[in-house]
């Protein structure tokens, strides 16, 4: 559907609990894979005429290999609590993106073929067959869940409709009904190294020309290296912080940070994507394998240590599955986090007093940050608990004047999706992600109207990509969304560089984001 | 005979209870968990998440923070049900242990707050149109078994006074493999049947709550993923 024919939901509040709209979203799904997607992931090519024995195959293995799915189809009470959580919900109306619904449209079927009650009593307990309509049904609401987790916060449980909902897209590719979007872009990564399909010699120019825009504007050359042996660090990052706006800026910012912290780093054409997709689809073995050529690249380039960009759901593999998926890590340098944010990095160097900072130069920006969901809830920065709200905003008031934090149950643990995420971030998703931001963005204006701000910072390359296409939507620029190493890059005062000059605050055109701007 | 049938009845019931609930604990401690799911706040440390779960335990402090009334309805009913339970502790013992004496008068008056407490869950599971949505005939049918045992259990003590002295030779006889006379009391009797058919429902219905939220892994894991490396068995044979 066109983005056009969106109503955007008004909402009195970011939390308004709206009133039921049964099948409001049901014609809603993303375009199927094709053949080729399909199988160059190893899932069949089409819905194969045993798929129903497949997928309960599928389902039955699930609940050996992982603790998490059999638990939660077992434990929920159905007590309501997760029933107004999920922004898909508040924003469309339709009760079956109520987390334990949408949980309830697979526990359904395990109940009919795997439990004691779903077999003699079906209706009782609400079993049902597996059908193609049931199928259909999974890939709509499944493809309307960004996996963001925050159901799971509000749960007496913990039940992740997350977990879920990614054993419910593993089953489907495994039957040869995938999602053209993800699995194209893991196909990319396989074959490439990064999401968009970016060979090394494209990759080469463009950051060869962004070296040319920092010196050009500061007087200093600045370098970004790529595939540099011996380098100290490897920074891995989203592949759109190479090519679209406002991520690029991100990327100057870690280079000015790394080129006055004097460390040397790389980039590697090889692993060139901190995105791992396949944890979207809730295959361990695609993620594994994605995971595995940064630890080759950091092997072959024989680097100490790896950092990690600006990127949400990569942060999440990283920080909590990096160890298990590529590890062990041992032939890094142990005496840092392995591996490490970005944030991490340029926090210490701040507390370290190496990097000279002239915070005004970010004074016509009133400002707020964008907790991403799979930073704030599903991993963690610095050595304490609730570091990685922390250490965001700690960077962001060392850089930035005005910082007014959005209401409290809309932040931190209890973030607000920014609506693109989890593998939904596609064109024809969009009247989905439109409403699925609207709770995010009244929570936004709720701080323009406090305390006027006027942008809103994220650490995601997900949530940088949805909020330049849908904040025109909700009346704000699309340039209103910032990288936080943007802020960094503005304010920064480069060694040498005399303080007057340069002062950032312009953003470069906002080329190409439209073309490639959907496949971070 | 009503001692013979109520006899059978009850050691069916205990038995497929404690086999059923073993059963699906050991089903829940074998599946590993491949990856480190914490969800925010994450304890750093193992302490950590024992304190952690105890809150979500004694407290349902998720509950607490996510709906104020399921909370004040679920938690009323639970901590009421612990109260009773304890009480109950006196028809199976002998001597009757001092800390159950001590229990015995919040004991006997927890029976309202569980009442409260299931009207409450069950009127909002009536009214409030999402908790319809998402409810099956199930849900409704353990609350009506809830809402009968702690009905007949009330009478017996605050309305129609059951001989609680010959229920509790009964007991403690069945302690002892030794089936004697039951009281034919109806509310007595209804009181008892439900229990049993509780007991049995268990293991095969969403009671299984109980056991599972110890085993959830976004509650139950510390998050250490870069300190310590997490790998599961299945998982490790991928690296040979
Ligand atoms: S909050 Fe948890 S237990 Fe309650 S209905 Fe939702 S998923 Fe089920
Ligand atoms: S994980 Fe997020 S998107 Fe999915 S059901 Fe839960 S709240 Fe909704």
């Amino acid at each position: 559907m066109a983005a056009q024919d969106t109503d955007i939901p008004q909402l009195a509040h970011p939390l308004e609990i709206p009133r039921l709209k049964c099948g409001a979203m049901a014609e809603s799904a993303p375009y199927a894979a094709s053949r080729e997607h399909q199988e160059g992931l190893g899932f069949p090519g089409e819905l194969l005429p045993d798929w129903k024995e497949r997928a309960l195959a599928k389902m039955e293995e699930l609940a050996k290999r992982n603790r998490a799915f059999q638990v939660y189809l077992d434990t929920c009470v159905k007590c309501g609590a997760c029933t107004d959580k999920c922004h898909y919900f508040i924003g469309t109306g339709d009760p079956k993106n109520m987390p334990v619904a949408r949980q309830d449209l697979l526990r359904s079927v395990y109940r009919r073929y795997f439990t004691f009650a779903g077999k003699y009593f079906p209706k009782l307990v609400g079993a049902r067959d597996l059908t193609e309509e049931v199928l259909d049904e999974w890939y709509s609401y499944y493809h309307q869940c960004s996996q963001c987790r925050r159901c799971s916060v509000f749960c007496p449980f913990g039940i992740d409709t997350a977990e879920i909902s990614m054993a419910a897209r593993e089953i489907m590719d495994v039957v040869g009904k995938g999602q053209k979007y993800c699995n194209e872009i893991i196909g990319k990564v396989h074959d490439i190294g990064n999401n968009l399909g970016l060979q090394e010699k494209a990759l080469r120019a463009t950051l060869e020309d962004l070296e040319e825009d920092i010196e050009e504007d500061t007087g200093i050359s600045v370098r970004i290296p790529v595939d540099e042996k011996g380098a100290d660090i490897l920074l891995v990052t989203p592949s759109a912080d190479f090519f679209a706006e406002p991520h690029i800026e991100g990327l100057l910012g870690y280079a000015k940070v790394f080129h006055e912290a004097g460390v040397s780093w790389t980039i590697s054409s090889y692993a060139s994507e901190a995105a791992n997709f396949g944890l979207f689809i809730g295959s361990y073995e695609n993620m594994r394998d994605v995971s595995l050529r940064i630890r080759k690249a950091a092997k072959d380039l024989g680097v100490k240590r790896i950092i990690f960009g600006e990127c949400g759901h990569a942060w999440r593999v990283a920080y909590s599955y990096l160890n298990t998926l590529a590890g062990p890590w041992d032939f890094l340098d142990q005496g840092y986090p392995i591996p490490q944010h970005i944030l991490e990095f340029t926090w210490d160097e701040i507390q370290k007093g190496s990097l000279t900072l002239d915070k005004s130069r970010n004074d016509h920006i009133r400002l707020t940050f964008h907790d991403s969901c799979n930073v704030a809830r599903a991993s963690g920065m610095g050595d304490e608990e609730g570091g990685q709200f922390e250490i965001p905003r700690n960077v962001i008031k060392a850089v930035c004047n005005h910082f007014h934090d959005m209401p409290r149950d809309t932040i931190k643990e209890a973030t607000l999706c920014c609506g693109g995420g989890g593998g939904l971030l596609t064109d024809e998703l969009m009247d989905l992600r439109v409403k699925g931001a609207s709770p995010r963005m009244t929570a936004l204006k709720e701080v323009t109207e406090e305390h006027g701000v006027t942008h809103l910072a994220a650490i995601c390359a997900i949530c940088k990509t949805q909020f330049s296409k849908v904040m025109p939507k909700f009346g704000y620029d699309m340039d209103s969304v910032l990288s936080v190493h943007q802020l960094v890059s503005n304010a920064i005062v480069l060694s040498g560089q005399d303080a007057g000059e340069g002062d950032g605050s312009e953003t470069p055109e906002n080329a190409p984001n439209d073309a490639i701007g959907e496949e971070v | 005979m009503l001692g013979i049938l109520f006899a059978v009845l009850f050691y069916v019931a205990t038995l497929v209870l404690v086999i059923g609930v073993a059963a699906r604990i050991w089903r829940f401690a074998r599946i590993p968990a491949p990856l480190k799911v914490p969800i925010a706040p994450a304890p750093k440390t193992s302490g950590g998440v024992v304190l952690r779960m105890f809150r979500e335990v004694v407290f349902f402090e998720s509950l607490f923070k996510s709906n104020k009334w399921i909370w004040l309805f679920g938690w009323t009913f639970h901590m009421s049900m612990w109260l009773v339970l304890m009480r109950h502790l006196r028809y199976f013992t002998q001597p009757v242990w001092g800390w159950v004496e001590v229990v015995q008068p919040f004991g006997t008056y927890a029976a309202f707050g569980m009442i409260f407490g299931i009207a409450g869950l069950w009127g909002r599971r009536i009214v409030v149109e999402r908790i319809r949505y998402i409810s099956s005939p199930s849900d409704h049918l353990m609350l009506a078994l809830l809402g009968g045992i702690v009905f007949t259990g009330a009478m017996t003590r605050f309305v129609a006074h059951t001989d609680i002295v010959a229920v509790k030779v009964f007991m403690l006889g069945l302690l002892r493999l030794k089936v004697g006379p039951l009281p034919s009391d109806p509310f007595l009797l209804v009181h008892l049947f439900l229990v049993a058919a509780l007991m049995i429902v268990f293991p095969v219905s969403k009671l299984l709550h109980a056991p599972g939220v110890f085993f959830s892994p976004s509650r139950n894991q510390t998050d250490n993923a870069r300190k310590k490396r997490h790998l599961a068995p299945w998982a490790a044979k991928m690296e040979s």
